[in-house]
């Protein structure tokens, strides 16, 4: 629904994946694609996704704009002109595909690599984030036929409706190599064929992967939007993007604080706390109440950083965590952490509302 | 007289069968309806406001009261009621007083919104099973925090936050002072709100001493009259309310008729015994909003920054920037009061045309705050005809913090709603200074009613975000998503930003 009357969004239930290696060695896709795939019973093949981090090192000074074209004349053009008007574009293509039997080709995906330029930033905008962010919401929310699905830089987001396996070939996602890897196999429960409701999501460098619905979703898109962030997707996951961001980036919040300002302690745990603590984790809650996230979930975030994973705060949703030395892998099911890695160590179900941080090591 | 009497509003009859003669009807009407002529009880038809307190105490079941006994020739246009104000204008030249909150059978809005729950796709929340947070907080809150890091390498948080008060449950009483309704009334609402760990408002009829125990629940008001004004009150107070408007007749000044003021009351308020309680249409400091800075801020210097300020206006068609104007003050609070809201005495015209309802103008308040980005800055309390914890749920997920209850407390005091509370004869004991009726309420019982009211509208609020999937009370406020309009026209929706049912 977000800004416009009479138009209802979508709910789903899914199997995800997070996987990082802190010391920024990469992997390619094709081990991801088979431990999705290994969670087909969770998705209905309506869609899924990837988002890679790493794998455009010859553009890291670029923000790789992926969109959504329903062809290439009016809202390329538009697309186009936007871009041309706030910076400079370095290289743009149309993302390589591969036609699969099991994928309908109903949007064009496309990359630009850009550059705000600086003109842009004297004005009321304070940075070059600031500047990407509006384009995205300006597009998205004004240009149709053109979605912006991801937006960061070094990295990038491949996803469509279909099962995993027909996504992953359709992009070529083994021809890809990144040191964070984020995954989602999509049961949505309204299905409209809509290539921008598949995760991952992203603004940025956040990506999200999120198995579960938001009861809460009305408060934190009013939260949001509060803050010129615009829901244009159908779907309750692009809030925790915009969450992160303005939690993350605009209120300088460390990744830990803004797990506890969306999945926050009880006030029973908070009253017993130490008071030093205790007053902060209140002034928390008083403060960001409204970026409180009610109802089942577990999410994945990837970031500059690295990734965080964290569930609801009385877990209604699943999420395993297992580690093999440098390695950190985050999913709904240990079966695919063990398909990714059959190493791998020490696994364990965090509790409710705990972090989960994967950084790199500097 | 050319004009003659009107037909009586209801006519009063005893099933002489039935009828023990115990004469408990004569004792508890206070309007005078029954009287005792040798061994038969006589009734006058003509006196009674359909208070039923003679129903309720007689141990037989043995009265019955009918409305309009004679009615005028039906008209749809010319009803009785614009008869006979016109009659009574005709005889008097005068205003016409009423009681309680509009009486005009205009939609509800709150009956059109329906609430969600989960199937399925989310589980729903179980409260008898899992922890469920309905603790609220009332007052500034900063839009973003400060933190720094300790040489230890721990976080600590830089910004200070400003007071707030802490509710256990969102529902608080509203303002209704001593002198429109009586002590015990105060007491037992009083000793309720304490127990439930939430707050009642003073009104603006100052503070009598037997209320101290309780004053750390207690939010006192400051209104046009600066009844009971002095720096002992403002500092009893956990919070203080400036009072400029009122729902139920937006525009004007408070009205306590001289009936009502005896020495209690007169001394509390520090006015001459038996002489009307008027308050001034507006504070006479207060002529903008920068005026109503000032204010709020010598009230917090003179209590030492140490208590939140709320600012309570009516309803009315400009609401949202007024709201917004509050917002950029100091105050912590804004209350706003719709056209449905109830009072002692009100002009009858005021009572019910004046203003706009309190779901639209909680929702256009949020929006309002939202867009200009000082929703944190300050909550929203919401009041004015909020009768069932659906109408409390409604008004969070529209996105007020709190609601203020009047009528729904004094009705699980006894109050049957007939409406004449400015004639210091509330057989209840609510509406009157009388010490033989103001004696009909224990405040120990009163307190208990009230208690399980607050406690019952918990539960209810409780179970209900539970079936919506949601355990924490700051998911529903503003959560206009979980909510569907049913058979609202498509601008209220917008206003409402609602979608419709179906949708």
């Amino acid at each position: 629904m977000c800004s416009s009357l009479f138009i209802s969004r979508v709910i789903e239930m899914c199997g995800i994946i997070g996987f990082i290696d802190k010391t920024r060695s990469k992997i390619d896709g094709s081990s991801i694609k088979a431990a999705l795939s290994l969670m087909n019973e969770r998705g209905s093949g309506d869609g899924a996704g990837y988002a890679a981090y790493g794998i455009y090192p010859e553009y890291a000074d670029y923000y790789a704009l992926h969109v959504f074209f329903d062809n290439l004349a009016e809202p390329k053009m538009k697309v186009d002109e936007i871009l041309q008007q706030s910076g400079e574009i370095v290289h743009q293509e149309e993302i390589p595909t591969t036609p699969q039997p099991g994928i309908k080709k109903v949007h064009i995906p496309w990359r630009y690599f850009f550059k705000p330029s600086e003109d842009m930033m004297a004005e009321r905008l304070a940075s070059e984030k600031d500047v990407v962010t509006a384009i995205v919401m300006q597009v998205n929310a004004n240009i149709k036929g053109a979605t912006i699905f991801s937006s960061g830089k070094n990295m990038g987001v491949f996803k469509a409706s279909g099962w995993p396996e027909d996504v992953a070939n359709f992009y070529g996602i083994e021809n890809y190599s990144g040191y964070i890897w984020l995954a989602h196999n999509r049961y949505p429960t309204n299905s409209p064929g809509w290539w921008g409701g598949a995760h991952p999501f992203n603004l940025l460098n956040w990506s999200v992967v999120h198995n579960g619905e938001i009861t809460s979703y009305g408060t934190n898109q009013r939260y949001v939007e509060g803050y010129g962030y615009k829901c244009t997707l159908f779907t309750d996951t692009e809030v925790v993007a915009y969450l992160f961001d303005l939690l993350g980036r605009q209120h300088g919040l460390p990744h830990e604080m803004v797990v506890q300002a969306v999945a926050p302690p009880f006030w029973d745990e908070i009253d017993r706390m130490p008071e030093n603590k205790s007053e902060l984790y209140k002034a928390m809650r008083l403060t960001y109440g409204s970026a409180l996230m009610n109802g089942p979930f577990a999410i994945v975030v990837g970031t500059d950083d690295g990734i965080v994973g964290f569930t609801d705060r009385i877990k209604l949703r699943p999420l395993v965590v297992g580690e093999n030395g440098n390695r950190l892998y985050i999913s709904s099911e240990e079966a695919a952490i063990r398909g990714l890695d059959p190493e791998v160590k020490n696994v364990y179900t965090p509790r409710a509302g705990e972090a989960i941080i994967g950084r790199f090591i500097e | 007289m050319t004009l003659g009497s009107v037909p009586p509003k209801f006519k009063v009859g005893i099933d002489r069968d039935q009828c023990m003669d115990c004469g408990r009807c004569i004792e508890n009407c206070s309007y005078g309806v029954y009287r005792r002529e040798g061994d038969k009880i006589l009734i006058e038809s003509r006196k009674c406001t359909a208070c039923l307190r003679c129903v309720a105490m007689c141990p037989r079941d043995a009265i019955t009261i009918t409305e309009k006994p004679v009615d005028y020739r039906y008209h749809p246009v010319w009803t009785r009621e614009v008869r006979e104000d016109i009659i009574n204008q005709a005889r008097s030249g005068k205003i016409i007083l009423s009681g309680m909150g509009n009486a005009r059978n205009l939609p509800i809005i709150y009956d059109q919104l329906l609430l969600d729950a989960c199937q399925v796709t989310n589980p729903s929340i179980d409260p008898l099973r899992e922890p469920m947070e309905l603790r609220t907080y009332l007052g500034k809150k900063p839009k973003k925090l400060q933190f720094r890091k300790t040489e230890s390498g721990d976080v600590e948080l830089e910004t200070k936050l400003a007071p707030n008060l802490k509710l256990d449950t969102p529902i608080m009483i509203g303002h209704m002072s001593f002198g429109a309704i009586s002590l015990n009334s105060h007491l037992s609402m009083a000793k309720a709100v304490k127990e439930t760990g939430t707050y009642m408002g003073t009104g603006e009829g100052g503070l009598n001493e037997a209320l101290y125990p309780y004053q750390d629940r207690l939010i006192v008001q400051v209104a046009s009259g600066r009844f009971g004004v002095n720096i002992d009150y403002l500092e009893r107070g956990a919070a203080i309310e400036i009072k400029i408007g009122q729902g139920a007749k937006p525009g004007i000044g408070g009205h306590l008729p001289g009936e009502k003021v005896d020495e209690a009351v007169s001394r509390t308020r520090m006015i001459p015994l038996g002489s009307d309680a008027i308050s001034p249409a507006p504070h006479h400091d207060i002529y903008s909003i920068e005026d109503l800075v000032q204010l709020i801020r010598s009230l917090k210097e003179a209590t030492e920054w140490k208590k939140p300020v709320f600012v309570k206006i009516a309803a009315v068609h400009n609401v949202a920037p007024i709201a917004a104007g509050i917002a950029r003050s100091s105050a912590d609070a804004v209350v706003i009061d719709g056209f449905r809201g109830g009072t002692g005495a009100a002009p009858k015209v005021f009572r019910d045309h004046v203003g706009i309802p309190i779901e639209v103008a909680i929702a256009s308040v949020d929006q309002k705050l939202r867009d200009q980005g000082v929703r944190n800055e300050i909550s929203i309390i919401a009041s004015g005809g909020i009768r069932s914890s659906a109408d409390l749920a409604k008004s969070i997920a529209l996105g007020a913090d709190a609601v203020y209850i009047g009528t729904a407390a004094l009705v699980s005091l006894g109050c049957r709603v007939c409406g004449n509370c400015y004639r210091n004869l509330c057989p209840w004991g609510i509406a009157t200074q009388q010490p033989e009726l103001v004696n009909r309420i224990d405040p120990e019982m009163g307190a208990i009613q009230v208690a399980n009211l607050i406690k019952g509208w918990t539960l209810e609020l409780s179970e209900l975000m539970g079936a919506a999937g949601i355990n924490s009370i700051e998911s529903l406020r503003g959560n206009r998503d979980r909510l569907r309009g049913y058979m609202l026209d498509e601008g209220t929706l917008k206003v409402l930003d609602v979608l419709p049912a179906g949708a």
